[in-house]
């Protein structure tokens, strides 16, 4: 990609590590998987049709909190084409929906598969109608009648904590489902000291994931081998088949989860959802092929949510802009049920709150509340959009308040590089980073001088530029195990078959990512050869050894380490094997394209006769094990810190609210780069992911707990024409934690973009008096703002106006800064 | 249940369907080519894109009755043989794709527009596939795609328009 046609410095990759020559890693190759994509052949679940195969519909709950009376399915059954209806009644044996997080007070509910007795959000299934083909099942599933009681519905987080809300859960007697409190430092002290106490309320609304391809899932039982196989667009093929052999009561050894081509996932995916355990009971239970597509209304309704946070956050500062402390109270609406990772999201926030910045002293509670929506959990950055928005928001209406320019504040209070590994009040610590440099290659990039300078000389004519700062920190290649709930290790098998082709196995499962590729870069890399020779399998639980999975930004910094880590062990064996038949020591054996060299002798043997003779192992030393191929499980150290600057310019129409974006700029640092042109799509998704969040994206629930963001006509998706040309640069700085210096860079666009537009429009409208507005920025809510400041003003000048008439006795000089737009 | 007979990727399937049955499924059950993706049913993502006697029409809102005697080009319809198309090669060289869910979708739609518009500017590349839905690429890499091949195919234009003479 054309980077704006500036020449780029030399990646810092291309040396040479552990003695092999870069040749592939850091290329921009064209991907492995695209000619099957671009073609249409490739294979995504709800394309996989099998003999016999039946089609499933849900009957989902239209109420948001009611007790069930009866359920009546004569008329669906009556449908020609279906086969069969079931309830809870017959899903009874099926195992509860998994939540893998556990916290001292955690309440979990409990989770049915079908709504058991009660429904407790819009979409919850009630029965599952099963058909010869769709159009059947779903005619069936229109015709499924259920007596319902409304309940009464709590939506609204501060009224669940409330005293006479309603529960979702009668037996906790509380909405509260946990408390979360991260504190150190001397905070008491830090806002004493203060000479400014900065306080904003922001809230980051709920949005919805919306991976193109929906969930869907194929289920096929062959009861003569025992096996049961599960086609699911997934991210986590091994922990789903852990998970559902034991909600369905298997043996794992019966259970094979295929994750086949996935489209998309943003952590949507990354879970058990309650449709993965019924559609294979199914085929179970009638012992044919069973197959569930998500519609997009149930994509909306019934597949994660992400964000949805009410945050009160205070900043002590000292008068040049030093931060003293932070304090921050979380709500965190997690919907009605847990799913896998529901309550630890919040808590990442927590973790992240420290950002790019060195704060003293920091003072964090969060509470969990059940709702009656539809469950929170991983969505793109998972927590960290969170932290960076409240970070990176409070920063820019501290700088405004203190009349500091809003890098220049940045810049005060980032550690220095020299300060890393760099420990922060929350206990992390960050592995390496050069905040400065990113920042000013920012700065630099988007001419931020001569924005602001338009952006006064605007001012006098009545145009509202605006200049949007953030800076981010990440963390990523999750995780060490240690700090995960399900293992944060990877796996990666790379065999050299006999004829030279290599295949690797890795326990990622890339679902748009690219690592077929990336992974036969750094494999080809190592091994001397070509990435055409390099098959990477993935997503298949009987091919690959246990994994992971794909999520977090951990694909390359862990399952790309682990298949180095492979590569090294072959290389070891390839040396022996190759000193035995050289007649030299293993040590002088030098790995070269499609050669290996005894350094004294200058024998040498080709890549595929050294192979061959593994195999065929006729001549091999004492203690060699014949074949080529090395596993290995690589457990991370520490989490990578990626980081980055963004810029944003923009035009707000003073009135109609509408927001022109004119310029965005990225500088990103993931570590060591293995595609560049892989990472520039991802940082461009990201940013439009994130820009989604600031100016378009909301699910609404009403106070009756409907859906009324059900369609993509009313969940607004960014479209081409709205978003700019991104322009992009990097820093690279190599993270220590893994040999291959890379860090990850799934998320870093849509955790550092939403801060840095919302600045940009409230730096726009200060002028006017407007210090805030919740996202999503829609024009409506900006002209809001405009006018609400205005009329704001207007008050204050005649209050003014009649305090020079009549002089008051306030007090000048308020040291706390209050809410004000 | 009506009879249909639909041209698809220039092959003639004739079928006895459903009144309600969509182009889309049609497509993908009847005649069995799942190139063609559905990702809303309501005509707002366009994932389901697929040229209807050469024009860019959403199949999940077509009925395959309205299609009878009409001529579908699918994704599977593009490439001759081992050769890409022009609009197939930009996707691949300009990374135009992540997850490739959409991908099918909005190269049908560009290559409307290119049939219309040979040489669009990025604003109408952009214009053009705003009822296209992409979650991955921040579409900046599609609309270099859309770029590339308009190029390639103006190239090629001339070249056989002088190979005919």
């Amino acid at each position: 990609m054309a980077r704006n046609g500036k020449p780029k410095a030399a990646p810092k990759n291309n040396g040479k590590r552990n003695g092999q020559a870069a040749h592939w890693v850091g290329k921009k190759l064209k991907r492995k998987e695209d000619p099957r994509l671009i073609q249409g052949i490739s294979h995504y679940t709800d394309d996989i049709k099998l003999p016999r195969m039946l089609y499933c519909a849900f009957a989902r709950s239209p109420h948001a909190h009611a007790e069930i009376r009866d359920i009546h399915t004569d008329k669906a059954r009556a449908v020609s084409g279906v086969v069969g209806v079931f309830t809870s009644q017959d899903t009874s044996g099926i195992g509860m929906v998994p939540c893998a997080i556990q916290m001292p007070d955690l309440k979990v509910p409990k989770h049915p598969v079908l709504a058991t007795g009660r429904v407790r959000f819009v979409g919850e299934p009630v029965a599952v109608v099963v058909a010869e083909d769709i159009y059947a099942a779903r005619d069936g599933a229109e015709l499924v009648e259920v007596d319902y009681d409304p309940l009464p519905v709590v939506t609204d987080m501060e009224k669940a904590l409330s005293e006479d809300t309603p529960f979702v859960h009668d037996e906790f007697r509380t909405n509260r489902a946990f408390t979360h409190a991260l504190k150190n430092g001397d905070i008491a002290s830090a806002f004493k000291k203060a000479d400014h106490v900065i306080k904003q309320r922001m809230l980051n609304q709920r949005l919805a994931p919306v991976a193109m391809e929906g969930r869907a899932v194929v289920g096929e039982y062959l009861p003569g081998e025992n096996r049961l196989t599960i086609w699911s667009a997934t991210q986590i093929p091994h922990l789903l088949r852990t998970q559902l052999s034991v909600m369905l009561g298997l043996p794992e050894t019966a259970v094979r989860v295929i994750a086949p081509e996935v489209g998309g996932g943003f952590g949507s995916k990354l879970n058990v959802y309650r449709e993965e355990a019924i559609v294979p009971w199914l085929a179970m239970k009638l012992n044919r092929p069973v197959k569930w597509a998500e519609t997009r209304r149930e994509n909306l309704a019934c597949t994660i949510h992400g964000r949805d946070t009410i945050n009160d956050v205070e900043l002590a500062l000292k008068k040049d802009g030093t931060i003293l402390g932070l304090r921050v109270r979380i709500l965190a609406d997690l919907g009605a049920y847990h799913q896998l990772l529901t309550p630890l999201i919040p808590q990442l926030t927590a973790l992240m709150l420290a950002g790019s910045y060195k704060i003293p002293a920091i003072d964090i509670e969060i509470q969990g509340v059940f709702t009656n929506k539809m469950s929170t959990d991983a969505y793109r950055g998972a927590g960290r959009p969170e932290a960076t928005y409240i970070v990176e928001r409070i920063m820019d209406v501290a700088a405004h308040e203190l009349g500091m320019d809003s890098a220049q504040f940045r810049f005060k209070n980032f550690p220095l590089s020299k300060q890393f590994p760099y420990t922060t009040i929350t206990g992390l610590t960050y592995d390496s980073a050069k905040y400065q440099e990113s920042l000013k290659k920012a700065l630099q990039l988007s001419a931020y001088d001569s924005l602001r300078r338009r952006q006064k000389s605007g001012w006098k004519q009545g145009k509202y530029y605006g200049v949007g700062v953030s800076t981010y920190v990440e963390i990523c290649a999750i995780g060490p195990s240690a700090a995960t709930p399900a293992g944060g290790w990877e796996s990666g098998t790379v065999r050299i078959e006999p004829t030279g082709k290599v295949t690797l196995l890795t326990g990622a499962s890339p679902h748009g990512q690219g690592e077929e590729t990336t992974f036969a870069q750094l494999i080809a890399d190592q091994l001397g050869i070509d990435p055409d020779d390099v098959n990477v399998v993935h997503g298949d639980t009987m091919a690959v050894p246990y994994g992971i999975g794909t999520f977090g930004s951990r694909a390359t910094a862990v399952g790309g380490t682990a298949a180095y880590m492979a590569t090294q062990k072959l290389k070891a064996k390839m040396a022996t094997l190759a000193a035995h038949l050289l007649g030299a020591k293993p040590a002088d054996i030098t790995i070269g394209r499609g050669r290996l060299t005894a350094k004294g002798n200058k024998k040498s043997i080709s890549f595929g006769e050294l192979v061959m003779a593994a195999y065929t192992a006729r001549n091999i030393p004492p203690g060699f094990e014949p074949g080529m191929e090395a596993t290995h499980f690589f457990e991370p150290s520490n989490f990578t810190f990626p980081f980055g600057a963004h810029i944003a310019s923009v035009e707000v129409d003073g009135e109609t609210g509408e927001v022109k974006i004119d310029k965005y700029v990225a500088v990103d640092d993931c570590g060591n780069v293995l595609n560049p042109l892989l990472v520039d799509g991802q940082i461009h998704g990201g940013i439009a992911q994130g820009l989604g969040q600031a100016m378009w994206e909301e699910l609404i629930y009403n106070e009756d707990g409907q859906l009324v963001t059900g369609s993509l006509m009313d969940y607004a998706l960014p479209k081409a024409h709205l978003l700019p040309d991104f322009t992009l640069e990097r820093t690279v700085t190599p993270s220590p934690v893994n040999p291959m210096g890379v860090k990850g860079v799934g998320e870093a666009g849509t955790i550092a973009s939403t801060p840095c537009m919302v600045n940009a429009v409230c730096d726009a409208l200060s002028p006017l008096g407007v210090r805030h507005i919740d996202m999503p920025l829609k024009p409506e809510r900006v002209w809001r703002a405009i006018t609400h400041a205005q009329a704001s003003r207007d008050e204050h000048e005649l209050a003014m106006a009649g305090a020079v008439a009549k002089p008051s006795s306030s007090k000048s000089g308020r040291k706390t800064a209050g809410r004000r737009a | 249940m009506k009879n249909v007979t639909i041209a698809v990727n220039g092959v003639e399937h004739r079928a006895s369907v459903e009144p309600r049955l969509l182009l889309v499924h049609f497509l993908r059950e009847v005649v069995g080519l799942t190139g063609t993706h559905i990702g809303c049913e309501t005509s707002l993502c366009g994932a389901c894109t697929v040229l209807l006697d050469g024009r860019a029409v959403k199949s999940c809102t077509v009925l395959a009755v309205q299609a009878d005697g009409r001529k579908v080009t699918t994704v599977e319809g593009l490439a001759q043989g081992d050769k890409l198309h022009a609009i197939q090669e930009g996707f691949w060289e300009e990374h135009g794709l992540q997850c490739g869910f959409c991908t099918p979708g909005v190269i049908l739609c560009s290559h409307d527009l290119l049939s219309r518009n040979p040489s669009p500017s990025d604003t109408e590349i952009r214009e053009s596939i705003n009822g296209n839905l992409c979650r991955c690429t921040g579409y900046q890499h599609i609309v270099n795609a859309i770029r590339s091949a308009s190029r390639k195919m103006n190239k090629r234009v001339p070249a056989r328009a002088a190979a005919a003479r």
